[in-house]
């Protein structure tokens, strides 16, 4: 039992290239003060590609519908602030608990089924939202998106200026908090849990694992994720369109995270970079011909890079044990 | 109201004859390898592409472009699988949804790069554009045409699986792919010509497409879910339950949105998901 307990505590403490690279987070607000917007999309990005990296990498559930619980963050944070409840903070936990009560709804459809059937419900899912989301348009503003979102500053004092400095400290902090917990999730034996259950859901109860118990944990917990991701997207933004509700953004989320590598919780956040910062710089581009690199990338992935850019790197600098 | 009733089914029959072209295809290759190909609809999308260039740069009849389309999108299919699906039969679920998904990507860049974004035009000759009156009521003539000839395919393929050596190799490896294996059958033959078969189908579907529903460089994307329906409710392997399944897509979308229209794409993604619950092996699948 000692052994155990050392061996979480051991895995729970950072390490020195973790500190290296939080720290390096900082540095946009010094080395490129103009790109701190980008910074803030890049930082929301790499929290939702977390949140999948939770379900995808961790419990083995491929969903094809993350974007359900992003958008429902979303819309939730940009109807409150449109309401007069314009405080960030509480609207963002109000969002992120919503978004996780509808995760933890389809939650127990979900983990019901594997294969096929599961691709096609949590795409099914995804796209039944997307379509609801854009009939009742006396809500939601339809497709030309919700607008007259009004934000009040964090804690009274910090107003989200022009130049997303705030956005970014907002987001760069939420995303910190939501990565420890992740961390600190896996790092138990509940997350050491899922991961059998990964391998072998059928044998993983046999040794006292509830699989689909433990599934729905997982699956509630990244949908509140998801959710505080899209909020944190309409509090800095100040707007919610439709998109956010996407097949586009699922397919996007989950290209992030295999590019980066699916199962290391920094993969989510390496993707997020990488992805984001391209796209702006072929920002330029026709969106269509941005979608063929891509296309392109992901075949090369598949075929070259099975593990994403950290399981590449994994392979050339093996860890001393 | 009788008589638009009829219409309303007519052409909901009609369109899930397209969208049985569309699948029937990915089915049976579904059930075959396990093999989760979300680029289908790109095959489709070749074959429109090839009938629009052969019927309005070339001054091709459109019939005679039809079977052009099948073999172009059959060749395509053919070349992808060598190529590329080939290495992933054993890979995981995500790995295949990814990879397709990336071809998918492609396919709809390039379509936009060669042909743009605007929607193709397409010259059906005049015996297929008017009207047929038949017992006081009148029919497309296109939409006959496209019925008579998805029900022709149907059978022939049924002819095909049920009685020639060919197709008995086909159901025994749908059904227990390792057993027919042992049994010394050539089941990754016998899949690649199904697979080429079936993306041939796929591009005589999207060619049969482009007058009813259009194509533009998002086709690839638009049909996807309509097609995966089709596979996912008809059950895996079963061209009889994708028959079935497609005619009821077809008809429950264009009554959906002829009679309640603000509801929009809702009714048929609420109408998958209910019946995945309920049979997530399709309504005729047997695993």
């Amino acid at each position: 039992m000692a052994s155990a307990s050392r061996y979480f505590e051991k895995q729970i403490r950072l390490r020195g290239l973790e500190i290296a690279f939080w720290l390096a987070t900082l540095l946009p607000f010094v080395v490129t003060p103009a790109y701190l917007q980008l910074a803030s999309q890049v930082a929301i990005t790499a929290l939702f590609a977390l949140s999948l990296d939770l379900i995808l990498g961790y419990a083995g559930i491929v969903s094809l519908g993350h974007a359900a619980y992003f958008g429902v963050g979303a819309y939730t944070a940009g109807l409150l602030a449109k309401h007069g409840w314009g405080e960030p903070l509480s609207g963002l936990l109000i969002s992120a608990i919503l978004a996780g009560l509808t995760g933890y709804a389809s939650s127990h459809i979900i983990v019901r089924f594997r294969h096929l059937a599961l691709i096609m419900l949590t795409l099914g899912l995804g796209l039944l939202l997307h379509e609801a989301a854009n009939s009742a348009s006396w809500l939601t503003g339809g497709a030309d998106g919700l607008q007259g979102i009004k934000m009040r500053a964090v804690f009274e004092t910090f107003r989200f200026d022009l130049y997303g400095r705030t956005a970014y400290a907002y987001s760069l902090v939420v995303l910190f908090a939501c990565f420890l917990v992740s961390r600190r999730i896996i790092h138990s034996p509940f997350g050491l849990a899922l991961r059998g259950i990964r391998e072998n859901a059928v044998r993983m109860p046999a040794i006292g694992a509830p699989s689909r118990a433990h599934l729905r944990k997982a699956y509630t917990i990244a949908a509140v994720l998801a959710g505080a991701a899209g909020a944190l997207l309409a509090q800095t933004t100040e707007t919610v369109s439709l998109d956010v509700l996407s097949f586009g953004r699922s397919a996007d989320v989950l290209v992030i995270l295999i590019l980066g590598g699916a199962g290391r919780l920094y993969g989510g956040l390496l993707g997020a970079i990488v992805y984001m910062v391209a796209r702006d710089q072929f920002a330029g581009m026709n969106p269509q011909y941005w979608y063929f690199w891509i296309g392109l990338l992901l075949v090369a992935v598949v075929m070259f890079l099975p593990n994403g850019i950290l399981g590449g790197l994994a392979r050339f600098f093996p860890r001393k044990s | 109201m009788s008589a638009s009733l009829a219409g309303v089914l007519f052409d909901g029959f009609a369109y899930g004859m397209l969208l049985f072209l569309l699948s029937v295809g990915l089915s049976v290759t579904l059930g075959m390898m396990n093999f989760v190909n979300l680029a289908h609809c790109s095959f489709a999308m070749v074959g429109g592409y090839v009938t629009v260039t052969l019927t309005n740069s070339l001054g091709w009849p459109f019939l005679a472009s039809l079977p052009i389309a099948f073999l172009a999108a059959a060749l395509v299919s053919t070349v992808l699988e060598r190529a590329l699906y080939r290495r992933l039969y054993r890979a995981t679920d995500l790995d295949q949804c990814l990879l397709t998904i990336g071809i998918v990507f492609i396919s709809v860049a390039a379509a936009a790069w060669f042909f743009g974004t605007v929607q193709q035009p397409i010259n059906t000759p005049p015996w297929l554009r008017g009207t047929v009156q038949l017992l006081g009521m009148s029919f497309g003539a296109y939409r006959l045409f496209l019925i008579v000839t998805a029900l022709a395919i149907t059978a022939v393929l049924i002819f095909c699986l049920e009685y020639t050596r060919f197709g008995a190799q086909v159901r025994a490896a749908v059904d227990n792919q390792r057993m027919a294996r042992g049994l010394g059958i050539d089941v990754d033959r016998a899949f690649a010509v199904t697979f080429a078969l079936g993306g041939g189908l796929a591009g005589l579907g999207g060619a049969l497409a482009v007058e009813i529903v259009g194509l533009d460089h998002a086709f690839a994307f638009n049909f996807l879910v309509y097609v995966l329906i089709v596979v996912a409710v008809g059950g895996l392997g079963s061209i009889g339950g994708s028959f079935v399944a497609a005619a009821l897509l077809g008809v429950s979308d264009m009554a959906g949105k002829y009679y309640i229209p603000w509801l929009g794409s809702f009714l048929i993604y609420l109408v998958m998901v209910a019946l995945l619950m309920w049979r997530p092996a399709g309504l005729f699948g047997k695993r």
